[in-house]
């Protein structure tokens, strides 16, 4: 939002149904989740009021405190390699001529693909039978790779799965932002006889804020409420390892019906997203614009 | 150059898993147990015929599009004005009316799981693509008022006071002048709606059961005690793709501003 | 410092012209004098961007050599060239304070550190930005934004030549003279070659010794800004430069006279001369004369003309006024009495009428 704008609070009129549809969308269902979580849910008609038992019993937890920190180290990961690596390719796209329209079309492909097929495409291709890639790691380099028993394999196909699934959107936001970098700048550049780092330090990583900063917050939540495709590859497992927040969110809901309880663990996951998601942006947009310099 | 091959290899690690499904949907199951082909050594339609002959493929991939398209066409006449609002008017509580419409984006379908399955109920839209379709709006409504907000905010508000001046009213000056001008950008909202609506699952599969079987559950029941059925599969996945590359193919030209939101 | 020479000069954005018009630049000889500051003055796509662009080897020309002094410069990159570029926009590295951009290009280059400073300040008491050498670069308005964009290019002092691409574009109308002025003070101080890129004729009129002007990819006329005022050398020129333009009037030659319909002009000897040995019955002869020069004759003795309409602009009024036919524009300063819509009388003073033949000015050696 700019600051330059008419002050007229009718413009609430024009809001409104907006705001109603999404109040109907996600504020009734809040609510009844914040009534859930202070419950323990035997069935629909039959419920006790427990307070900040459930909470309690959260952040206690073993499944709830493993899930999470999966989920952390899962995001931190996806994230370290994701993000340079779209800056990489971004830098690498051709700003013109025929090959853009292909390459940009190529490298949204997997952004459109439904997130159960992402998990069928990596397991077809992973698996040691059937899949060209798990044949290839087993029958040609002699590794030992299977990931519904190992724990590495396992990790390595949900995580290779995220870079082929997510990259692309680090890609295609860097790409937009460096399209929009005046040529002056890098003229200026090859006059004031800045290397190739120098321009990406002091020319390209300053004017990429803007984007870097949606693009990791939109990482960063997405990869934050992963489901299908771990779900559909691995199933969670070997053992529990690859459980993530909401596949142990949806197991503790819909599989052993204990409502209250899982409505307090969606509570302090959806805080946690909230949080840290204010933490970056606060961050990402601080970071480099303080005044004062050296 | 060591950049062109950087890129290109890139792009091999988006295509090849790609090439294997599609591949392997035009080989025979026996093929596809018995034998690791890159090619598929005879050609067979079985399995797309299976999916067009058979009525629940059929209606699976109806109902998808479904959902999609009305979500789409719910969210956008809602999106726009509100847009419009927050990129021209200061009024009471915009900036924290704004910042709750962005939470909802970060929100984990997850936790509304059971109350989404009793509100639906409740009002006797549950298994319907209508129910998927409200339920998208969740996270689809809030990105677009972004993203049209960004592509609004581009927009000079010099262009707007001139009309005011010439005499418009609010809706002719919305219709005649205001909206050709953001066409690109309602373009965008409308793609993006498409793409985060058509690879939705969990919400998907909560709220139908059996009339409104999407995609997903299909794909699903496919998987048997018996044996899967991986051809069957391999070819509903690929034509899963369709719609996707038929949609970034017409918004190929500002799929970058667009991933950008506007912003660039 | 340097003198730039021009040999062959010619860009074709194509790779290789096959005719004229695939040229974005005509082939050209030229010498940049050293520390001539000079303004290079044309519309929007005549060529006078790719132009300083070759300078600063920001690209390389298509045919032809470019040298400093006596070094063939052709093939070598910007900043082994040693020269500064300012461009339309205001270029910062946003991240950093004012005195790291002004000490970047030295730092690129390896210069030792106390040096580095003693020429960030002194670049910086010149330009009037020593309060500001600690602030970050990114939060400064557009004239110091601009001016830090200068610095950086006078903060090497090995620095052949200053290129300005319409520097002044982004900076208010009230700073943009100051901002001339310091720019003019610097060159007095320093001598560096200037090349001023601008389409604005005061700019340039008011900046440069000489101004180049530039039409179709081509140097229609170099010259002081008197001489491009008074004797326009291309028809170009006379419309370019002027507010109003000069004023053209198609004509023949007959007896040492222009004839323009009935109407004749008396020419001088060197005009009607040269027109006299160029002529042939193809060529097209032009009569130019500026608005300004134009005078009220008295009684009627003088040129008839028929006025059609008098805008009063304060210390001159501009009379829109038909000559057989054709529409001229006459600037009569106040003094010089009312004037109606109607007939009137007027005279064109020898000394300021000039001739062209096909566009080109003829016939001056003897005048000017």
């Amino acid at each position: 939002m700019n600051d330059n704008r008419f002050s007229d609070n009718r413009a609430w009129f024009l809001a409104l149904p907006a705001v109603l549809m999404v109040a109907f969308a996600s504020l009734i269902p809040f609510m009844a989740v914040v009534n859930y979580s202070v419950q323990i849910v035997f069935s629909m008609q039959n419920h006790a009021f427990v307070g900040w038992e459930t909470f309690r019993d959260a952040l206690t937890n073993e499944e709830f405190r493993s899930a999470f920190y999966r989920q952390v180290i899962y995001t931190a990961i996806v994230l370290g390699v994701e993000v340079p690596l779209g800056i990489g390719v971004a830098l690498t796209m051709p700003r013109s001529g025929k090959a853009v329209g292909p390459v940009l079309v190529v490298l949204a492909l997997p952004l459109l693909v439904p997130w159960n097929v992402v998990g069928l495409i990596w397991q077809i291709f992973s698996r040691g039978d059937i899949g060209l890639f798990g044949a290839f790691v087993n029958n040609w380099l002699h590794l030992d790779y299977n990931y519904s028993t190992g724990f590495f394999s396992a990790w390595f196909t949900v995580i290779i799965m995220s870079v082929w699934h997510w990259t692309s959107l680090v890609a295609l936001l860097c790409y937009a932002g460096l399209c929009a970098i005046p040529g002056a700048f890098y003229q200026a550049a090859r006059i004031d006889g800045a290397s190739r780092w120098a321009v990406f330090r002091f020319i390209e990583l300053p004017k990429l804020r803007g984007v870097l900063t949606i693009a990791i917050l939109l990482r960063f939540v997405y990869s934050f409420k992963v489901y299908a495709e771990p779900l559909i590859v691995t199933g969670g497992g070997p053992g529990s390892t690859t459980t993530f927040m909401t596949e142990m969110l949806a197991n503790t809901a819909l599989g052993q019906f204990e409502y209250g309880k899982a409505a307090a663990y969606g509570l302090l996951y959806f805080l946690v997203i909230l949080l840290i998601s204010y933490i970056f942006y606060i961050v990402l947009t601080r970071v480099g614009t303080n005044e004062g310099g050296e | 150059m060591v950049r062109r091959i950087g890129l290109t290899l890139f792009i091999l690690f988006l295509l090849i898993p790609i090439y294997w499904l599609v591949t392997m949907s035009f080989k025979s199951n026996q093929e596809i147990i018995t034998q690791l082909s890159l090619w598929p050594s005879d050609w067979t339609l079985e399995h797309y015929r299976t999916i067009f002959d058979h009525p629940d493929w059929r209606g699976a991939f109806l109902h998808s599009l479904s959902y999609v398209l009305i979500n789409v066409a719910i969210t956008l006449p809602l999106a726009i004005p509100a847009a419009y609002a927050f990129s021209r008017f200061n009024f009471l509580g915009d900036k924290h009316l704004f910042f709750w419409l962005l939470t909802n984006l970060m929100a984990p379908p997850a936790v509304f799981l059971i109350p989404y399955f009793q509100l639906y109920h409740s009002i006797h839209l549950f298994d319907t693509v209508f129910a998927v379709a409200l339920a998208h709006t969740l996270f689809n409504l809030p990105l677009a008022v972004w993203i049209l907000e960004g592509f609004m905010s581009g927009v000079p508000r010099e262009i707007d006071e001139t009309a005011y001046l010439d005499g418009y009213s609010l809706p002719r000056f919305f219709i005649k002048i205001f909206l050709p001008l953001i066409g690109s950008g309602i373009g965008v909202a409308a793609f993006f709606c498409f793409m985060f609506s058509w690879i939705e699952l969990l919400l998907v599969q909560t709220l139908t059961t059996t009339n409104a079987t999407p995609i997903p559950t299909m794909m699903g029941s496919a998987f048997t005690a018996s044996g899967t059925n991986w051809g069957l599969l391999a070819a509903a996945g690929t034509l899963t793709l369709v719609p996707g590359v038929i949609v970034i193919w017409f918004v190929r030209n500002r799929i970058a501003s667009g991933f950008a939101l506007g912003r660039v | 410092m340097a003198l730039i020479r021009f040999d062959g000069v010619a860009h074709s954005y194509s790779g290789h012209a096959r005719q004229d018009s695939d040229y974005a630049l005509q082939p050209m000889n030229f010498r940049w004098e050293d520390g001539g500051a000079y303004a290079l003055l044309g519309p929007s796509g005549c060529g006078k961007s790719t132009l300083l662009n070759i300078c600063s080897g920001l690209l390389a020309p298509s045919e032809g050599r470019v040298y400093f002094d006596d070094q063939d410069v052709t093939a070598m990159s910007p900043e082994k060239r040693n020269i500064a570029q300012v461009f339309q926009f205001p270029v910062l590295y946003d991240s950093m304070s004012v005195y790291d951009n002004l000490a970047f290009p030295l730092r690129n280059r390896r210069v030792a550190r106390p040096q580095i400073d003693k020429r960030v300040r002194e670049v910086a008491a010149m330009l009037d930005l020593e309060d500001v050498l600690k602030r970050r670069a990114s939060g400064l308005g557009a004239e110091l934004k601009q001016k830090i964009s200068m610095g950086r290019g006078l903060v090497r002092d090995d620095t052949s030549a200053i290129l300005f691409d319409e520097p002044l574009t982004v900076i208010d109308p009230q700073l943009k003279w100051r901002l001339r002025r310091q720019l003019k003070e610097v060159h007095k101080q320093f001598s560096h070659t200037l090349i001023y890129v601008t389409h604005d004729q005061i700019e340039a009129l008011t900046f440069a010794e000489k101004v180049v002007v530039m039409s179709d990819g081509e140097m229609v006329q170099v010259g002081t800004p008197q001489a491009l005022f008074e004797r326009p050398e291309h028809t170009f020129v006379g419309y370019f430069i002027g507010s109003p333009g000069m004023n053209f009037l198609p004509c023949s030659i007959a007896n040492g006279a222009a004839v323009v319909g009935s109407t004749h002009i008396p020419l001088t000897d060197a005009q009607a001369g040269a027109a006299a040995k160029h002529g042939s019955g193809n060529d097209q002869f032009k009569l130019g004369i500026r608005p300004e020069f134009v005078t009220r004759a008295a009684g009627d003795n003088g040129l008839k003309v028929s006025v059609t309409h008098v805008a009063d602009m304060g210390e001159f009024r501009l009379v829109t006024a038909k000559l057989e036919g054709h529409e001229i524009k006459i600037k009569l300063p106040v003094e010089a009495g009312e004037v109606d819509t109607g007939e009137m009388a007027v005279e064109f003073p020898s000394r300021w009428v000039c001739l062209y033949r096909n566009e080109r000015l003829i016939g001056d050696e003897v005048t000017s």
